[in-house]
């Protein structure tokens, strides 16, 4: 039998091996999961990692912070209740290039939300900042991090209201931050504060997630005010009439209300036992307080849906 | 005639080929690097034992193994590169292949004869990897024994990093060869960054991209030093798959070189 | 069985960056050469004789045509075994001894691992090089390393060795030496293919020449036929100045070099030739037929427009 010629063996040994590469990297990946990432848990010192790259840390920052948004959107999607990897991530991007601003904001925003929205870890959230303002201090949006963090979670409104004083006075600084500061000062209105808040981050980030997630926390705002309004209506009317309204049109019937009242997305409010009044679809409504039924548990992936 | 048909195994002529390979190397003082390597590790073992108190075996491991893998890349490429186009440009080759020699089985020579050289050579950095490490930490324990498993993925890369150097080398000549090994070596160890940045886009990019990023040698899963450093241990399917990637990249890698080598015409 | 033939073995190469224009580095050629024979492949540089050989070799891919060796096709392992090359002004691995790479090429030639050592010795003497076995190749100058080229050509006793240009870079003695061991092999029955532009060695050696220009094959032909019929000429020289009268009469050709004349007449003209030389005292240095030389035929074939001119061998 003549032998196969050689260009004959070897190209189909060639397009074997490749499919059997292609298969070989996909089990590879799987077993490694974030094997990659885990080493900057290894990373005791940011700068000498600096110093390493000769130079090149632009470019490595980039690659950490495309890691860093890819390890947080990955666990973000699956609803992790861990993300010890994000605030190593986020330090050493930022180390590699202090100036790169939207993980500062990014870390502002998702160190300090509980999980699994994020990774609960405020503290870290301020002194990611606070390194960002050392390195920038021009920049008016890292001090409006700060006070948000301050004020909305840490609920520190000496801090909160040092923080936006100061942006306040940067030349270029959103009209807000003078407001809030002197809010912030008086520990008064907060509903009002904290809807300032995020409207504020909803209008300059540029960033999608951080968009998304400030529209849902307006909305759950709403919803809480709305709920509150409604349910004063409902004693209201029970001072006047001794019973609960059992459905909106006698509430109109009275002359309370005009119109039938629906949520932030269009569906609406019904009316429960106790002149208690709730939301249609609570797994769409996250962060909302109020027009919870009892016994509601939440859903183990939160709903962001896109930006209005 | 004095010689019967050939029916001798083309390994009575693949192993003669990858002995000469690795004497030519040897005698091209390569080994030499060795020396170099010693008095870095002698170096940073002092210089650890007196500075970095309580990371000593850290550092050493860190250092060792990383100028392990630099060191032997380096050879791998300098000395891969000329692997065939030597041959060509001084045209030893002509009186090789006039004897029953198949063009393949003088690729696969070289091929193994280049790895060989680097397997010695690495042993013996191992020896001096150990031989810091007992310096600066007096004693051996358990976890030491994954630096092993961290010499056989620094060797596996290696082998990919031998097999596209010749590849190169069947084709182009030493200076570009040696720009797109190295190039590839880069690329490669941020292979996983790359495949998940080709997840993120869509349409022909991500076809293109996604392409890519399977193409390129993925040296990032062979890259344990930090854990292995931290006494961390290698799981055994990794060190499987591993070996197998290896394997399979550089026989694409050397089947690429036997297809263009085939149809060379030597000038 | 033919040692070599070749049917219409051509080699193209497309030269330039932008447009490629072809380059005949060898035409269509049709050869045969038996086995036993000195086969002398003669031509200027540049003609075709090293591409030929290497196409012969594989070492370059014919654009047409194909070519059996011993009957073999040329990639042929087997055929491979029987067969040694020798190249232009070879190169070996400098960082070997002469014996490193002999027993080397021994090996890869599948001779036996007992038998290596002695062959290489063997080899080296042959060639004259007993001495320098150890020795490494780097060290060698061109000579030497020429007649290793030799070493590794015969090395495994092979039936048919192709040479080109054996001679080139060795001295009048390493010439004489390099003949007398192609000589030798043509004794042992093999078949020796060479190529060349010194016609001398070739005429000395050749059974058969054929001459290669421009990339195309001009003649072939055996050397006994192309050197032979003496033309029906006398050649004369005798010392001092003086032409006899009686010379001009019968139509010869004379030249006074220095102290000598030489003279070219017909044979018919012998006697007469002599005796006038005895009648003028003129003392006779040599008389010797006018043989075609393969100079003249290879003029002849390069440039055939000229006329043969009658040249002194």
């Amino acid at each position: 039998m003549k032998r196969p010629p050689v260009t004959l063996v070897a190209s189909s040994l060639l397009v074997l091996c490749l499919a059997a590469s292609v298969l070989t990297l996909h089990r590879l990946d799987e077993l490694r999961g974030h094997a990659t990432l885990e080493e900057v848990l290894y990373v005791s010192s940011p700068q000498a990692l600096k110093r390493i790259s000769l130079g090149y840390s632009g470019l490595l920052a980039d690659i950490y912070w495309t890691r860093a948004v890819q390890y947080f959107g990955s666990k973000h999607v699956r609803g992790a209740e861990d993300y010890k990897l994000l605030a190593p991530l986020l330090e050493i991007t930022t180390t590699l290039d202090p100036k790169l601003l939207v993980a500062y904001e990014f870390g502002s925003n998702f160190l300090t939300a509980k999980p699994p929205q994020g990774a609960g870890m405020p503290d870290e959230a301020v002194a990611l900042v606070k390194q960002g303002i050392r390195s920038n201090p021009n920049e008016w949006h890292l001090y409006y991090d700060l006070g948000f963090i301050y004020y909305l979670d840490l609920k520190d409104y000496r801090n909160a209201a040092d923080a936006f004083a100061r942006g306040s006075r940067l030349p270029d600084a959103h009209p807000f931050l003078k407001l809030m500061a002197a809010l912030a000062a008086q520990k008064g209105g907060e509903a009002q504060m904290a809807r300032m808040l995020w409207t504020t981050t909803f209008e300059t980030t540029t960033n999608k997630d951080i968009k998304a997630n400030a529209a849902a926390h307006l909305r759950a705002l709403r919803v809480d005010q709305d709920v509150t309004t409604l349910e004063e209506l409902q004693a209201r009317y029970r001072d006047k009439t001794g019973h609960f309204a059992s459905s909106f049109s006698e509430l109109e019937s009275a002359g309370m209300l005009r119109g039938s009242p629906r949520d932030p997305l269009g569906a609406p409010y019904k009316l429960a036992a106790g002149g208690k009044v709730e939301v249609t679809d609570p797994d769409n409504l996250p962060f909302i307080e109020k027009g919870l039924s009892i016994g509601y548990i939440p859903p183990p992936k939160p709903k962001l849906l896109p930006a209005d | 005639m004095k010689g019967a048909p050939m029916k001798a195994a083309p390994m009575s002529r693949v192993f003669p080929i990858a002995l000469n390979t690795f004497r030519e190397a040897v005698r091209d003082r390569v080994l030499y690097n060795l020396v170099a390597f010693a008095v870095l590790m002698s170096g940073a073992a002092i210089l650890v034992g007196q500075i970095s108190v309580g990371i000593e075996k850290l550092v050493v491991i860190n250092l060792g193994l990383t100028a392990v893998s630099l060191f032997g890349v380096v050879i791998s490429i300098f000395i891969g590169i000329g692997l065939v186009s030597k041959e060509i440009d001084k045209r030893t080759l002509y009186t090789l292949l006039s004897r029953p020699v198949r063009r393949w089985e003088f690729v696969v020579g070289k091929f193994l004869g280049l790895v060989g050289t680097l397997v010695l050579n690495t042993f013996f950095m191992a020896i001096g990897v150990f031989g810091a490490l007992l310096y600066v930490a007096h004693h051996f324990a358990k976890p030491d024994a994954w630096v092993l498993v961290a010499l056989y993925f620094i060797i596996l890369q290696f082998v990919i990093v031998t097999g596209l150097a010749l590849l190169f080398s069947s084709f182009s000549s030493p200076l570009m060869s040696a720009v797109f090994a190295f190039s590839l070596f880069i690329v490669g160890a941020f292979a996983e960054d790359l495949r998940g940045f080709a997840r993120m886009t869509k349409g022909i990019t991500r076809w293109i991209a996604t392409g890519a990023a399977y193409l390129v040698p993925n040296f990032s899963a062979l890259n344990v030093i930090t854990p292995v450093a931290h006494g961390q241990p290698v799981s055994g399917q990794l060190i499987l798959y591993n070996t197998a990637y290896a394997l399979i990249y550089a026989t694409m890698a050397i089947c690429g070189a036997v297809l263009i080598f085939e149809r060379r015409n030597l000038k | 069985m033919l040692a070599i033939k070749i049917l219409g073995l051509e080699k193209i190469y497309n030269v330039g960056f932008w447009r490629k224009k072809p380059k005949y580095a060898l035409r269509p050629l049709h050869l045969n050469v038996g086995e036993g024979e000195i086969f002398g492949f003669l031509g200027p540089n540049g003609a075709g004789k090293t591409t030929t050989l290497k196409l012969l070799m594989g070492l370059v891919f014919p654009t047409a045509g194909t070519a059996r060796i011993l009957g073999m096709e040329i990639d042929d392992p087997r055929m491979k075994a029987q067969i040694g090359f020798l190249p232009e002004q070879p190169y070996f691995y400098d960082y070997l001894t002469a014996r490193e790479l002999l027993e080397y090429y021994a090996q890869l030639s599948g001779v036996a691992a007992k038998e290596r050592s002695r062959k290489a010795d063997e080899v080296l003497a042959k060639v004259g090089l007993p001495n320098v076995a150890g020795l490494q190749l780097r060290k060698f100058s061109k000579g030497m390393l020429q007649r290793v080229g030799i070493a590794q050509a015969i090395l495994h006793d092979p039936k048919l060795l192709f040479f080109d240009e054996p001679m080139s870079g060795l001295d009048p003695l390493g010439r004489r030496d390099v003949r007398d061991l192609m000589e030798q092999l043509k004794h042992e029955g093999k078949t020796v293919f060479f190529s060349t532009h010194i016609l001398p060695d070739a005429e000395a050696l050749c059974d058969r020449v054929a001459v290669i220009h421009d990339g195309e094959l001009k003649g072939v032909g055996a050397v006994a036929d192309l050197t032979s019929g003496v033309r029906g000429k006398i050649e004369i020289i005798w010392s001092g100045r003086i032409i006899p009268p009686a010379f001009k009469g019968l139509g010869a050709d004379c030249h006074v070099t220095g102290d000598t004349v030489r003279a070219i007449v017909s044979e018919e003209c012998q006697d007469a030739v002599l005796d006038a030389l005895r009648n003028a005292h003129l003392r006779l240095i040599s008389l010797s037929p006018v043989r075609n030389s393969l100079e003249a035929y290879y003029v002849s074939k390069l440039q055939p427009g000229k006329a043969a001119a009658e040249v002194r061998p």
